[in-house]
């Protein structure tokens, strides 16, 4: 694996200069890396993880299961890329099993939620069904654990 | 008798807010928690009674597989295998079990703050051999044969070692085996680091022919599996000295913890992948320590295995203490002096890179400026 892709994947938020020190390059070189990941889309982008609590008076969070009816030509990419594109999706996957695209939505309210479902995903050509379930908390975040434990003490010298 | 010169360091960057540890001699990963889960499971169930004082009969039996897979010796779980609280209560029986007031134990410096201290309460004479940086501070025959002297019943070695990350190959493992022959030794091994051995595979001395009925092996899962908060370790031999350990065990500590013992189970059965993941990150993180003291003009060898460098701090031209006290007060940088682990470690600073890459960057950019201060 690229060795700047790895070192973005453990996850430590390293800046160019110190990624540079690790890896024996130049900044400038760790940032060409860097676009060349994007370019070509192996690294899609970064966003940062909100604890979903932060915000949940004024946000709701639903997954969305719909069944669509594929199509000779492309299958399920049309519809699927179609609803990708709306800015209350978060994630958009084809599944194996019991229904078709799994969608994340985002919205403010669950009405918003209801309406998005109703008044576009329901609409498009293809969809069959809909099921959306609302989610209700969140105990573990894009890979961080939520629950209020407190960090181990640990000793700053020891033997 | 002294206390062991980590404390005092201890006391002074505990009151440090913003200190940049390197001084930390465990893993920075947490138990990987298919090993806790096993432990949460225990208490579940209500396994919290005592065991066995050998242990429990299912961990002797992955112990005596584990130890035969990887170190090349078969020992008897009934009778040959205890499990203690960590290997320094292993080390401590052992040395109790076998040392009479007066007996000779041969150790190499710099090592684990427990060696002398442990020997010197039984009332034994502890004969340190030096190793040094040339050596990349693996022991050296001609001054093993240089410390021996009537009286000396064990030599106690450790490789690879804390502070200095020294091993020993199998040559010379085969020479320490003769001379132990010779000499008539026990050769007590504390393989605690074993498994981060980063190049090469790891060799123990008790696979070595004539070894194993001479050899008390001593091992546990701290720094394997970061379980060092679960205190379990254990020790093989010949039945008769796991007997004497048996007799220490059994009046002052009874049994290892239970909960522990389980969970230590679960390490060995599966607990594989976790490790060599460590290992890799370990090894990444030698590998940017050692260049950058290098390039700050700190030589420092490459060690082969634990996860700790051992710069040699002398072009500084202040002693250990006087570089790690200065470098703690001036820019907040934990290493713990050379001679915390022996006289002989005056001239070395030792670095923990059993920590991030954020963390040793930092460090290392804090040194830089250490260093040019002291130029000025």
């Amino acid at each position: 694996m690229n060795k700047v892709l790895k070192l973005i994947l453990e996850g430590e938020q390293l800046s160019s200069e110190q990624m540079a020190r690790v890896l024996e390059l130049t900044p400038a070189e760790v940032e060409a890396q860097i676009a060349q990941l994007k370019d070509e889309k192996i690294l899609l982008g970064w966003r940062p993880v909100l604890n979903p609590s932060f915000d949940e008076e004024t946000r709701v969070r639903a997954v969305i299961e719909l069944k669509v009816s594929p199509e000779v030509s492309g299958g399920f990419d049309r519809v699927a890329e179609r609803i990708s594109q709306f800015d209350q999706v978060e994630s958009c996957y084809l599944m194996s099993g019991a229904y078709d695209l799994l969608v994340i939505v985002n919205a403010d309210n669950l009405y918003k939620v209801a309406n998005f479902v109703h008044n576009r995903l329901a609409r498009i050509d293809g969809v069959l069904s809909t099921g959306t379930h609302f989610m209700l908390r969140a105990y573990k975040e894009s890979g961080y654990a939520i629950a209020a434990s407190e960090a181990p003490e640990r000793l700053p010298v020891t033997q | 008798m002294p206390k062991s010169g980590i404390r005092d360091f201890f006391a002074i960057v505990s009151q440090m807010k913003d200190a940049v540890s390197l001084g930390i001699g465990e893993p920075d990963f947490v138990t990987p928690f298919h090993i806790r889960d096993v432990a949460i499971s225990a208490l579940e169930r209500g396994h919290t009674s005592y065991t066995d004082n050998r242990g429990l009969i299912a961990l002797r039996k992955e112990i005596s597989k584990y130890v035969a897979a990887n170190y090349g010796a078969e020992y008897n779980p009934e009778t040959e295998i205890i499990t203690t609280v960590g290997v320094s209560e292993a080390l401590d029986a052992v040395l109790r079990a076998i040392l009479n007031p007066g007996d000779k134990v041969i150790y190499h410096e710099p090592c684990y703050v427990s060696y002398c201290p442990s020997i010197k309460l039984c009332h034994a004479e502890a004969i340190a051999v030096e190793t040094k940086a040339e050596d990349k501070f693996a022991i050296t025959i001609e001054a093993l044969r240089k410390a021996w002297q009537p009286g000396v019943k064990a030599l106690l070695i450790n490789f690879p070692t804390n502070p200095t990350g020294g091993t020993a190959s199998r040559e010379l493992l085969e020479e320490i085996a003769k001379f132990a022959i010779e000499k008539d030794m026990l050769v007590i091994s504390d393989e605690i680091y074993s498994e981060l051995t980063f190049d090469g595979n790891h060799t123990s001395i008790v696979s070595i022919p004539g070894m194993r009925e001479r050899t008390v092996f001593l091992h546990g899962f701290s720094k394997a599996y970061a379980m060092t908060g679960f205190r379990v370790g254990y020790a093989c031999g010949p039945a008769d000295i796991i007997d004497g350990i048996l007799k220490i065990h059994q009046y002052g500590i009874l049994c290892a913890p239970t909960i522990s013992q389980e969970a230590a189970i679960e390490a060995l059965r599966n607990g594989r992948k976790s490790m060599l993941e460590m290992r890799e990150k370990y090894r990444e993180r030698r590998d940017f320590i050692v260049r950058r003291f290098n390039e700050l003009g700190l030589r420092c060898h490459s060690p082969r295995g634990s996860f700790y460098a051992f710069p040699d701090i002398t072009s500084t031209g202040l002693s250990s203490m006087e570089f790690a006290k200065g470098l703690l007060s001036a820019e907040r940088v934990a290493m713990v002096p050379g001679t915390a682990f022996g006289s002989c470690g005056e001239g070395f600073c030792r670095a923990s890179f059993s920590t991030s890459y954020a963390n040793i960057d930092e460090a290392c950019l804090r040194i830089e400026r250490f260093l040019k201060s002291l130029k000025h």
